[in-house]
């Protein structure tokens, strides 16, 4: 530290020690060694977030072949296009109701879990992780099978009662259900688990206190349950409707859009649009449109969670 | 407001017996505090009152009826739990009137109560926080006040004050004595604080090991303790216990501490201890406060003798003497200008009149 400490008079004269020596100094700060330290975590994220996603930007204002710069053209044609919208209703109600129920399940299915005794809780908590941990795509193809119209599982079991068969991913109705019941069966391992900490967090006490005060299970639930686990309620909504918005792998291998794009999202749509189509910039186009949605989303969700603050 | 009857109630968890059949009658108006070290089922008994736990076995009546399977809704009571369990989601005034809200109230009488037991506790201006804005003695006020406006039959504090600080305890203890003496609600209060048991309750019941152990006012348990428990528990600091046996000796009844020091009975003493088996061995229980300086004038049953000190405690308006006798440690307490010293020989009084006697082994006071 001496050599930070030369009055500024007796430096002056030797620029190139003064260099040096705020060299050392701006090394020996915190801030700086803790700027070296995330670098390596910041350059992966330029690497493979920003510098693709500026570079979609520009992708999205680049005609088919890539040559030409033809400003908002692609998305001008896409505003035109039926299918395009056919796919923001799809996207919307997929992943709108996929979360309802993934949150909705997950917040029953954590309350039996957390009423089971904690000797035999683990047990019951790992298993009804399974469908979460199991790499989606893998669980899908067996999903396929369970999904097959004329030998599957399912439409075996129905035809016991006189029922189908039913054309699982044939139908669009069908198939949108399907999409939709798989990627619940994925994700509500997620608000269970989410939920179940939660609920842990809130103190027996409260439960008590509202049990004196008259309160009854409906009551709790409604009074001290919800109102204590808000936050976590919409973080994990917010950022499960990120990923669901995002999805790709469900719908691809169970339906891969059909029947007749009937089951198509933003991701598999720009997919198929893009690569397969070979429009990449038409396909970039698409995919951008999930930013504004879900930027939206996130602004009011996250608005009132900075506005409550942690009450606890 | 009504009585509290237990009668033979029981707790058990699995293997363990938390709670032994105890029988205990709380008659209206009365603060009652069950006392006694962690572990020793007090709270469970409260708990079991409140309904927050099944009863293994026995009664628990409120103004006359068996509530045995009441869900703690519908038995009128409220309660105050330690760490005060206010929802930390409502405001003051929200979480006071949470009980009566459920109840559909009008809303003009739920104002009014709130604003009433506000000004009672001295949280008029706080009506309108939320809990985390408040500090502990805040909280516990709330929490008192959400008991108040209920108007129960029953009041049950469940460990209140063990979560402040020792300067606010003290408030608040004096503020609870203050609303119990407005309110005149039937109390049981549970804590393992026995300055807080004295100075609180009307009667306290000592429990130790899922018993009750004794029951009675303050007084007649600092002065007419039963057992030995007691007599340890209740004091601070806590009673001396010295092994002991009777001799007679010239035809007055003595008590022999150790092979040099043995003091005559005084009168009523010794007609009271006279016929114990001289061969039993007992305990001699004694308080701090009987073993003082040499006064200077005799007194009867004050007998003196001499002691080396071990160690000296100034407290100010006196200072507490440890000295050890045949290797039990002795504390008494001295005026503070008896020129007590660490380490220097002191000749010490023992006032006779306010022992006890125990019997060593089953640790009950004759």
């Amino acid at each position: 530290m001496v050599d930070v400490a030369f009055p500024p008079n007796r430096v002056a004269g030797a620029g190139g020690t003064r260099k040096r020596s705020s060299l050392r100094t701006a090394l020996k700060r915190k801030s700086t060694t803790a700027f070296l330290m995330t670098l390596p975590l910041i350059l992966l994220i330029v690497i493979l977030v920003i510098y693709p996603a500026f570079f979609s930007l520009h992708l999205a204002t680049l005609n088919k072949s890539m040559q030409r710069f033809v400003g908002l053209g692609n998305f001008e044609f896409l505003f035109k296009r039926d299918t395009f919208w056919l796919v923001v209703k799809q996207s919307c109600i997929f992943a709108l109701t996929a979360v309802f129920f993934k949150a909705l399940i997950g917040f029953i299915v954590a309350h039996f879990v957390h009423n089971i005794p904690a000797k035999g809780q683990r047990k019951w908590r790992g298993m009804l992780l399974v469908p979460w941990v199991i790499p989606p795509a893998m669980s899908t193809l067996a999903w396929l099978w369970l999904f097959d119209p004329s030998y599957s599982a399912f439409n075996y079991t129905l035809s016991f009662f006189g029922v189908g068969p039913i054309p699982w991913t044939g139908d669009a109705a069908w198939a949108r259900f399907s999409v939709i019941l798989v990627n619940i069966w994925v994700g509500a391992p997620f608000f269970m688990i989410m939920y179940l900490a939660a609920l842990k967090s809130v103190p027996d006490q409260l439960y008590e206190a509202a049990a004196i005060d008259g309160a009854n299970w409906w009551q709790r639930i409604w009074y001290v349950t919800l109102p204590m686990m808000r936050n976590i309620i919409a973080i994990t909504t917010l950022f499960s409707l990120i990923v669901t918005f995002a999805n790709f792998d469900i719908v691809r291998i169970l339906t891969a859009g059909g029947p007749l794009d009937h089951t198509h999202i933003f991701a598999t749509w720009a997919f198929r649009v893009g690569i397969e189509g070979s429009d990449v910039p038409l396909g970039a186009s698409v995919s951008l449109f999930m930013l504004p949605i879900l930027a939206i989303a996130a602004i009011f969700i996250l608005r009132d969670i900075n506005k409550r603050g942690n009450e606890a | 407001m009504a009585d509290v009857s237990l009668r033979k109630v029981v707790k058990r968890y699995d293997e363990v017996e938390a709670v032994r059949g105890i029988d205990l009658d709380i008659s209206d108006h009365e603060f009652i505090v069950l006392v006694g070290p962690s572990g020793c089922g007090k709270s469970t008994t409260l708990r079991m009152i409140a309904g927050l736990e099944d009863i293994t076995d026995g009664d628990i009546t409120i103004d006359g009826d068996v509530v045995n399977d009441v869900p703690p809704k519908d038995r009128d009571i409220a309660m105050v739990f330690q760490n005060y369990a206010l929802y930390p989601h409502m405001t003051v005034a929200e979480n006071m009137s949470f009980g009566l809200r459920l109840k559909h109230y009008p809303k003009a009488e739920i104002k009014a109560r709130v604003t009433e037991a506000a000004r009672l506790l001295d949280i008029t201006d706080l009506i309108d926080r939320k809990p985390k804005q408040l500090s502990g003695g805040q909280r516990q006020r709330v929490a008192m006040g959400r008991a108040i406006v209920r108007n129960p039959k029953v009041f049950l504090f469940d460990e209140p004050l063990s979560n402040l600080d020792a300067k606010l305890r003290v408030q608040m203890r004096i503020e609870i004595k203050k609303v119990h003496q407005k309110v005149r609600t039937t109390t049981v209060y549970v804590t393992h604080d026995q300055v807080e048991a004295m100075t609180l309750a009307d009667r306290v019941v000592v429990m130790n090991n899922g018993r009750i152990e004794q029951i009675g006012t303050p007084n007649e348990l600092y002065h007419r303790p039963a057992t030995r428990f007691v007599a340890g528990f209740i004091g601070s600091p806590a009673m001396n216990f010295m092994p002991c046996r009777l001799e007679d000796a010239g035809g007055t009844l003595t008590i022999r501490l150790t092979d040099r020091i043995a003091f005559p009975l005084p009168g009523p003493r010794a007609a009271r201890y006279t016929a114990l088996p001289r061969s039993e061995g007992l305990l001699l229980g004694i308080r701090p406060e009987h073993i003082t300086e040499k006064r200077p004038h005799a007194e009867p049953g004050i007998e003196s003798f001499d002691a080396v000190l071990d160690v000296t405690e100034p407290m100010g308006m006196e200072t507490l003497v440890y000295f050890t006798l045949d290797g039990i440690q002795v504390c008494g307490r001295v005026n503070p200008g008896a020129g007590a010293k660490d380490g220097a020989p002191m000749r010490l009084a023992i006032d006779l009149n306010n022992m006890h006697l125990l019997n060593e082994a089953t640790g009950v006071v004759l």
